[in-house]
Formats: C-alpha cells, sequence, structure tokens
C-alpha cells in the first residue's frame, strides 16, 4: 500500500512549480482529449487560450470576466489562510448584487455621483452580514461552516428571483422577470470606449494591493496565518478564535458583496434572475490556483477567465462542446490538489504482509 | 542562452504560430452567409435548444455551401450572454438569440453592430436590425388541453412549471380552459420548478404530482424527465418541445412540437436575397411552428376527433383558445360572451383564469 508522510522541508520554489505543474499537466490533459474528439489539438488550444489575447475584444472582456474571480477570490483567500471553509461566496455576492442593485433601482429617477458610491457600500454591509451568519453560528454553535455557507447559498439565489419575479420587476415590461434597466449614474464608467471593459477591474487592482499590504506587512494578516497554522498558538497571543472567524466572513462577504454590485453595475446593468454564474465556485479554485497569494490571485484570475472565453470561441469557431470549459477548470484543481499532496508528502510504497 | 532569453523566445514562438493560425482562420468566402444561434440549454436536452438545433440544421440541408452555420450552447442569461453574442456579431451576418433572457443584451450588441442582423426569440424589443419572433404555444396547449381532459380517471391533471412568466401562464389557462370544456369537475394541480432544465427537480416534481393522484403530466419545462417518470410509473403525460415518444412509448399521449426549421428557412432566404427587415412573427398552428406529434391510441376517438377539429378551427380562424365568456380567478369579467382575446393581453397575461387554484409565485 501507499503512505504519506509529511516533508519536514517543503521547498520554497514549490510556490510555483505547483501551479504551473498543474496547469502543465491540464493541457496536456485537454491536448490528448482534443484528439480523441477528432479535432486539431494545437489549432484548438490557440483558439482557447491565445487568440483572446490577440484583440482588444479578448483583452477587455478578460477583464470583465476576472473582475468578479478576482474579488470574490482575494476575500476566499483571507478566509482559507485562517482555517475558515466560506463556500458560500456565490450567496454572497448574489446578495451583494441583488442589495446593490435594489439600491440603484430604489432611487429611481434620481441620479448623480453619490448614487454608486451608496450602492458599493449597501452591497458590501449587506455581503458581509450574510457571511456573518454562517460565522456566528459557527462561533457560538461550532456548525459547519462549509454546509451552512453553502446551503445559504441557495436561499439567497431564491431571495433574487422572488425580488425580481415581485417587487423589483419592470413595471414596463410585460410582466417578464428583470428589473428596469439601470440609468446612466446606476452604471460604472468604461475603461475603454467601445468595450464592456469597466472600472470595477481598477478596484480588482487596488484590492489586490490592499490585500498584499494586509496579509505581510499588518498585524492582522499575521494573526490569519496563525489561526490557520497553529490554532493553539493563538490563543496566547490574546486573539480569540471567534474574532477571526467573524473577520473572515466579514471580509469574504463584504468583498463578494462588492463584485455582486460590480457585476450588476458593470456588464449587467439591471437585475436578472441569472445574476448567479457560479463564479462564487470558480473563486475556489482562482484562491487555491493563486496559492492564496493575492498576486497569484490576479494571476489566477485572468487564467481562469481565459478559460472562459476561449472556451466559449472554441464552441463557435470549432464545433467544441461547451463542457470544455468546466473540464479544464475541474482538471485544473485535480491536478493542483495533486501536486500538492506531493510537495507536502513523501510518497513510498510499504509491503503488504498478505493474510492467508 | 540565459533564461531571460529563453522566455522571450518561447513568447515570440507562440505569438508567431498565433499569428499564422489567424491568418488560417480569417481566409473566408464572403458569399457565404454566417448564421449564428445562441441556445440556453444544451442541444441534446431533447426539448427546446434541441428543437432550435434541428431548425439550425434544416437551413443547414435547405441551403449547403452557401451558408456556414454555428452555435454556442448552455449560455447563461447573466453578464456571459452580451460576450457570447459579441463574439458572433463581429463575423456573422444574421445571429438568433433564442431565449428571453437574450434580450437586453441582444439589442445593446445590435446597436454595436449595425450591419449585422438579429432575431431575438419570445421577447419584445425591436429595432430596425432586430427582428422578434416567437411561436403561439397556446393553441397547442389548447389542443392537449381537450385530450387530458378526456383521458383523466382521477380528474386531476398535473403541470410542471417553470417560470412564472407571461409564456406560461397563458399556457397553464388555455389549458385549462379546453380540459374543463370537456371535463367540468377536472383540477389543475401545479408545481413551480423555477428553472427551465433540471432533469432532477422535474423528475422530483413528476413524482410530487403523482402521489397526488395526477394521472396525467403536463409540463413547460425542457427535459424529458417528467415523460420517463410518467412511463416508470404508469402514468400519461405529455411531451414537451419535441416529440418525446421514445422516453415515454405508452405513458406519451402526443407532443407539442416546436418546429423552426420553416421559420429559419425563410429567414436566411431573405437574408441571401437581400430582403431581410426587421419584423414581429407570432406563429402557431397554421403556419406549422407549432405542431402536434402522433395522438396516442389510448385517446378515445370522440376526443381525436374533438382535437382535429379544434385543430382544423384554429388553423382557419374561427376559433380562438382565449374565446369569452372567461373570468379571472378571482370572479371579475375578462372576456365577455364571444369576445376573443388581445395579443396585447396574451403577451403581458400575469392572471389565472377562474377555475385554477393556487396562486401565481410572486
Amino acid at each position: 500500500m501507499f503512505k504519506l508522510e509529511k516533508k519536514a522541508n517543503i521547498d520554497k520554489s514549490s510556490v510555483f512549480m505547483v501551479p504551473l505543474s498543474a496547469i502543465g499537466c491540464s493541457l496536456i490533459f485537454v491536448f490528448i482529449l482534443f484528439i480523441l474528439l477528432g479535432k486539431n489539438p494545437t489549432l484548438a488550444l490557440f483558439i482557447i487560450f491565445i487568440e483572446p489575447l490577440l484583440s482588444v475584444f479578448g483583452i477587455s472582456e478578460l477583464i470583465v470576466k476576472s473582475t468578479p474571480l478576482i474579488i470574490i477570490a482575494l476575500g476566499l483567500s483571507f478566509g482559507f489562510r485562517a482555517g475558515v471553509w466560506n463556500i458560500g461566496a456565490e450567496g454572497q455576492y448574489t446578495i451583494g448584487a441583488l442589495s446593490g442593485g435594489a439600491t440603484i433601482l430604489a432611487f429611481y429617477p434620481m441620479s448623480g455621483l453619490w448614487l454608486l458610491p451608496v450602492a458599493f457600500l449597501v452591497a458590501i454591509i449587506s455581503g458581509a452580514l450574510w457571511g456573518m451568519i454562517p460565522g456566528i453560528l459557527k462561533a457560538k454553535f461550532n456548525t459547519n461552516e462549509i454546509l451552512v455557507s453553502l446551503m445559504l447559498t441557495y436561499v439567497a439565489i431564491l431571495f433574487l428571483s422572488a425580488m425580481v419575479y415581485g417587487p423589483l420587476k419592470d413595471p414596463d415590461g410585460f410582466n417578464f422577470p428583470e428589473s428596469r434597466l439601470f440609468h446612466d449614474s446606476g452604471i460604472l464608467p468604461i475603461i475603454f470606449h467601445g468595450t464592456r471593459a469597466h472600472v470595477g477591474f481598477l478596484i480588482a487592482i487596488f484590492l489586490v494591493v490592499m490585500m498584499h499590504f494586509l496579509l505581510t506587512r499588518h498585524m492582522v494578516g499575521f494573526f490569519i496565518k496563525v489561526s490557520g497554522e497553529s490554532p493553539r498558538a493563538l490563543l496566547f497571543s490574546g486573539k480569540s478564535r471567534n474574532q477571526i472567524i467573524y473577520l473572515s466572513f466579514i471580509i469574504c462577504g463584504g468583498l463578494a458583496g462588492l463584485a455582486g454590485v460590480i457585476e450588476v453595475s458593470g456588464p449587467i446593468g439591471q437585475l436578472v434572475p441569472a445574476i448567479p454564474v457560479g463564479y462564487g465556485f470558480t473563486a475556489i479554485i482562482v484562491a487555491f490556483l493563486g496559492r492564496l497569494n493575492p498576486v497569484g490571485i490576479f494571476l489566477a484570475g485572468l487564467l481562469l477567465a481565459l478559460t472562459y472565453i476561449g472556451g466559449e470561441a472554441a464552441q463557435i469557431k470549432l464545433g467544441l462542446p461547451n463542457a470544455i470549459t468546466g473540464v479544464f477548470q475541474g482538471v485544473l484543481l485535480f491536478f493542483l490538489l495533486a501536486a500538492d499532496a506531493y510537495t507536502k508528502y513523501k510518497i513510498s510504497l510499504v509491503n503488504i504482509r498478505w493474510k492467508i | 542562452m540565459s533564461k531571460k532569453y529563453l522566455g522571450a523566445f518561447i513568447v515570440l514562438l507562440i505569438l508567431g504560430v498565433g499569428f499564422y493560425y489567424q491568418s488560417q482562420i480569417t481566409t473566408e468566402d464572403n458569399n457565404v452567409k454566417k448564421i449564428g444561434f445562441i441556445y440556453v440549454g444544451p442541444v441534446t436536452d431533447f426539448g427546446w435548444t434541441y428543437e432550435h438545433d434541428q431548425g439550425r440544421k434544416a437551413v443547414v440541408n435547405r441551403f449547403g455551401e452557401n451558408v456556414e452555420t454555428t452555435y454556442a450552447e448552455s449560455v447563461s442569461e447573466g453578464p456571459d450572454a452580451e460576450r457570447a453574442i459579441t463574439q458572433m456579431a463581429r463575423d456573422h451576418d444574421l445571429i438568433f438569440t433564442t431565449s428571453f433572457g437574450y434580450m437586453n443584451p441582444t439589442s445593446k450588441v445590435a446597436k454595436k453592430f449595425d450591419k449585422v442582423k438579429f432575431e431575438h426569440a419570445t421577447g419584445y424589443q425591436r429595432s430596425d436590425n432586430v427582428a422578434n419572433y416567437a411561436a403561439r404555444f397556446y393553441e397547442g396547449r389548447h389542443l392537449i388541453g381537450l385530450i387530458a381532459g378526456g383521458v383523466t380517471q382521477t380528474n386531476k391533471i398535473g403541470y410542471i412549471a417553470s417560470f412564472p412568466i407571461p409564456e406560461v401562464i397563458r399556457g397553464i389557462n388555455a389549458a385549462y380552459l379546453a380540459a374543463s370544456s370537456v371535463n367540468p369537475t377536472v383540477e389543475f394541480k401545479i408545481i413551480w420548478v423555477n428553472t427551465w432544465f433540471d432533469p432532477g427537480k422535474e423528475a422530483d416534481a413528476a413524482k410530487a404530482l403523482i402521489d397526488q393522484g395526477v394521472d396525467v403530466i403536463m409540463q413547460h419545462t425542457d427535459s424529458a424527465a417528467p415523460m420517463t417518470i410518467a412511463q416508470e410509473e404508469g402514468v400519461h403525460a405529455f411531451g414537451q418541445a419535441s416529440n418525446m415518444i421514445q422516453f415515454g412509448p405508452d405513458a406519451q399521449l402526443t407532443s407539442i412540437i416546436d418546429n423552426w426549421g420553416p421559420y429559419y428557412i425563410d429567414r436566411v432566404q431573405k437574408l441571401i436575397a437581400g430582403t431581410w427587415s426587421s419584423s414581429d412573427t407570432w406563429g402557431g398552428l397554421d403556419s406549422g411552428m407549432v405542431e402536434l406529434a402522433d395522438i396516442s391510441d389510448d385517446v378515445p376517438q370522440v376526443i381525436v376527433n374533438l382535437v382535429n377539429s379544434a385543430r382544423d378551427g384554429i388553423i382557419s380562424g374561427n376559433l380562438h383558445p382565449f374565446t369569452g365568456p372567461i373570468n379571472k380567478q378571482d370572479g371579475s369579467s375578462w372576456l365577455s360572451e364571444g369576445e376573443v382575446a388581445q395579443d396585447g393581453v396574451l403577451l403581458g397575461m400575469d392572471f389565472y383564469v377562474e377555475g385554477v387554484d393556487g396562486v401565481i409565485p410572486n
């Protein structure tokens, strides 16, 4: 049988080698998959991973798609470092989108520069509050935060549906389940004219820098690290475990809520039932692929966004099935975890004594 | 060679291969019209998206080398829709966006690409390069309502509904009015599943309905799961969007079939001839956009005759499924004796007719 032994020293270079080798293995995997599907594999890989980078359209869409992934993953990484497993970012994202969007709609037809900041604040606070529910339950009753946060995602999605089918429905929309379109001061400014690339991406870059500072130069970052790596040591520092749990859920929920309002006031421009499209879950892959490091998350967010855009292009141009994107993302996480196991553990064969 | 140069070399190599491929892709024949389709589900759903894809294949069969068709499946109706449509608009001539949720994204993209033609299904926003099309499925619902009312033994008919939009509510009302005209004691049990395509949820809904004593199931969702359950449990059901006889050889009474092929062929023909213009089409049984599959032998002959004459009546315009007197659920009068519903009211229908139990979820 195999035996896993924890290595005493982990090679420093593994920070780069693990994600890079996982990406490499995934590429080889889909390469073989394309051959089996009877498509030209190099052309397919080119269309998915290179071609989107060769046009303004591709790059601007990359910016649009990666923005929510990066912002949510930054929040997730904070909790994951502390050993707090928030799987419900999708729900916190949905609540942020709903409350932020509802704020913009509530002030209709008033407009002004104050509108978006107010909506952003409401979204961040409501996302954080929604995130606090599993946090409080964990702190007070020691419930499993993975289950509670995941289940609350479905509650959030149904709540969004109820609102869009009910009070927030467009009064001139023939009873179809959509809100009215936000007016101009409820829409984020565009960075490049003629594209959808909006200032939300600049907010994401700012947050990457802030998070880097918080984790490396601030006491909070230190406590988070201690909490994740040695919960007992945390007690000696005077911080309670509960404080860390609350902080993780507030930051994660707040950032997910922010991502939500950026998405509705950016590319969508109204409230629709199909706002939750799985960013909260894909962001988990982004967080781990980025090694829970803000800069790594930024790069990983761009890569995952590329798989969506390239996968769609490959579908249209080569007739590849839509599932390719999901397969690539799943395989990527699989190889990532496998590579992690190889760097952290020594794997050896142990003799088996057969009982007769 | 130092590591720095090696890195630069690899990047140059990738870009070189890239531009080579790009030049390969973009050499196209300008006489070939490129037609794109955006689908909300997978092409293998055997329902809504499957039938649109059948329509795409009909276009390919009809025009062969003169057209090139592409599609993107399972495109979410959220932020991804606008990107997928833009992606196509960059090098296509005509794009069909086949779900209601694509309405605003289609309009946005159409403004940027004014040379490209768009056709949006089941919506209401039209412009110079955006046409609308939809089918009068309620005519089909009227026919299967007659069958359901005539076949049910328990007088309970189950209805698996997707979203409380006018299209779905109209279907429930049309089916109920027809069923109760044949069988005044009939009762509708409606379950809202809040999805167009989720075989698991649809199957659960079918089981729950059967547990409540339902012996005929109608659905306004896209998967064949309810038909499969009906077959297993020995009750009857109606196929939705496509002929689902393979999933319920004994269970299927008939199917409402969406036949988009003739419409798509007509529109592509106009595109090629240069006579395409934005239009609003609401086709029914008369144009063949709505069809009925073969009716099962389990349906009594007298009902089959009734269905055939109703179909003839609708096609000839002598019969309208919404003809007064009809009251709303709360008892207030909607249509007086002999009055026929206006299209505008039907398109925005947000109320049940008298006799349907339950409330429309809000």
